[in-house]
């Protein structure tokens, strides 16, 4: 072998492998935004939900205007938040002020006897379920993708292609919390 | 520190470490056949057979699975609690929904079959139901969908195969010699180390891919233990599931040996047994590790 074919298989190989772990990079970080896009839909499950879960309950308790003006206008914030941080802060409210809307049904038994509300509430209750693993799944992509941009040599490409570590949304409930120290 | 990360990454990395295993098995005893035979096509005669028959196998596995145990699919309104905790954790580990099953039995096990995640289906016994509380219920449930997001039904199907195709290799082999194949080779003294090596092989080679495809299904258990966690970042509710289970006594009808490697637990219950430790001996011919040692992981996993 001449030392200009040996030149040219270690320029084929090193393109090559630029060519993967480019391509690679791409893929993680569609993965990333499809998952973002996951959230977002059960998102916009709950926003649809809820309402039907204001008009259901300002029939039975009347007093509680404030409670029910609070989750109206955190379904209101939470929908015109634009960049993901935001949105999910704005939604995290929301669930708070849900949280309290619940805490006062149960003042009202006639309320909770009502069955268009007992399964308002379950269905919400189950999209807040299906929210957090969205963002479970959602984090998991992300620390995938930022260790693939962090760790050597792939954060070479990283750095010229301007691939930027993406931001990881902790869950409220600090029992769930995922564990980003981990990352190496 | 111990996490769950390098948990499971250093299960994959022990599973690829045997099946490096079968593979350089099968080499060394094509080559040794070879050698005495001079006819490399009993190696491709017998790949491309196995394969034919372990693929079929692969490709109907959920069907043929679900019929021998006799489970019967059920729709939301049927179980919409069980549902919700599938359709969940299949949100949070981006798989899509898999179909779900229940099997009328009172011993409690589960098990996931289907040859991708797109055709995967979750089965669950009716006795599991009764005695699981919702952790417990999610810590399994979390563990078969890791069974489908590992590939495991693919990685165990490319191990039989390879298993199979060693077991055909020396069956020829041994077939052969008995019909004075080996002739050729008599007068010389090389010759009859070969044949002699042949015969070691074609006996050992079979037990050993056993005992490696054994030890990759247990692997394949630890790592679903291992991601399963990960999921529900609860350790606490597979391994009080584990701990159930091993307190219940009835096994699981419907299942056999050929069927065991896909359960949630051993379903013979062979492994229970009064012994706190379980023997190295017994332990190399069991599909799942003990299940002390796996709850004993689990609680020792920091998240």
């Amino acid at each position: 072998m001449t030392p200009s074919t040996i030149i040219a298989i270690v320029v084929a190989l090193v393109v090559l492998w630029l060519i993967f772990a480019f391509n690679g990079l791409v893929r993680k970080k569609n993965r990333v935004q499809e998952a973002w896009s996951d959230i977002e839909v059960q998102l916009k499950r709950r926003y649809d939900l809820i309402p039907n879960l204001v008009e259901t309950v300002k029939g039975y308790a009347t007093h509680e205007r404030t409670v029910l003006e609070d989750v109206t206008n955190a379904r209101v914030a939470a929908m015109g938040a634009v960049d993901p941080k935001a949105k999910l802060q704005a939604n995290d409210q929301l669930s708070n002020t849900l949280k309290s809307l619940f805490a006062v049904a149960e003042n009202y038994p006639n309320l909770k006897a009502n069955e268009n509300f007992a399964k308002l509430q379950d269905e919400l209750t189950d999209t807040e379920d299906k929210i957090q693993a969205a963002r479970r799944f959602y984090n998991a992509n992300v620390r995938d993708f930022n260790t693939s941009i962090q760790v050597f040599p792939t954060n070479l490409i990283a750095g010229t292609f301007h691939f930027t570590k993406q931001e990881l949304f902790d869950v409220d409930n600090p029992a769930e919390r995922e564990p980003v120290k981990v990352q190496f | 520190m111990k996490t769950l990360y390098t948990e499971a990454s250093s299960n994959v990395r022990k599973t690829w470490a045997l099946m490096t295993g079968v593979f350089v098995l099968i080499i060394a005893l094509g080559w040794i056949f070879s050698q005495v035979y001079d006819s490399p096509g009993i190696l491709v005669f017998a790949v491309a057979l196995s394969i034919v028959l372990n693929v079929t196998s692969y490709w109907y596995s959920d069907k043929i699975v679900l019929a021998t145990t006799g489970a019967k699919q059920i729709q939301k309104s049927d179980n919409p609690e069980l549902w919700r905790i599938v359709e969940n954790l299949s949100i949070a580990s981006g798989l899509p929904m898999p179909k779900l099953f229940i099997v009328p039995t009172g011993a409690p096990n589960a098990f996931a079959t289907g040859r991708d995640k797109e055709h995967a289906s979750v089965a669950v016994t009716a006795g599991l139901l009764q005695i699981m509380d919702k952790d417990e219920l999610e810590g399994v449930l979390a563990h078969e969908l890791s069974h489908v997001g590992n590939k495991d039904m693919l990685v165990s199907t490319v191990v039989v195969v390879l298993v199979g195709t060693i077991s055909l290799l020396a069956d020829f082999f041994l077939r052969m010699s008995f019909w004075g194949g080996g002739r050729r080779n008599d007068r010389e003294g090389n010759g009859n180390l070969m044949f002699f090596l042949g015969i070691v092989g074609a006996i050992l080679a079979p037990i050993a891919a056993t005992l490696i495809q054994l030890a990759i299904s247990r692997k394949r258990e630890s790592l679903a233990d291992a991601s399963g966690a990960l999921l529900t970042r609860y350790p606490e509710g597979l391994a009080s599931a584990l701990e159930k289970i091993e307190q219940n006594p009835s096994p699981t009808a419907g299942a056999s040996s050929a069927t065991a490697h896909l359960y949630f637990t051993n379903p013979f219950k062979a492994d229970a047994g009064n012994e706190k430790k379980t023997p190295f001996f017994v332990k190399l011919f069991m599909t799942h590790p003990p299940i002390e040692e796996r709850i004993k992981k689990l609680r020792a996993m920091s998240l």
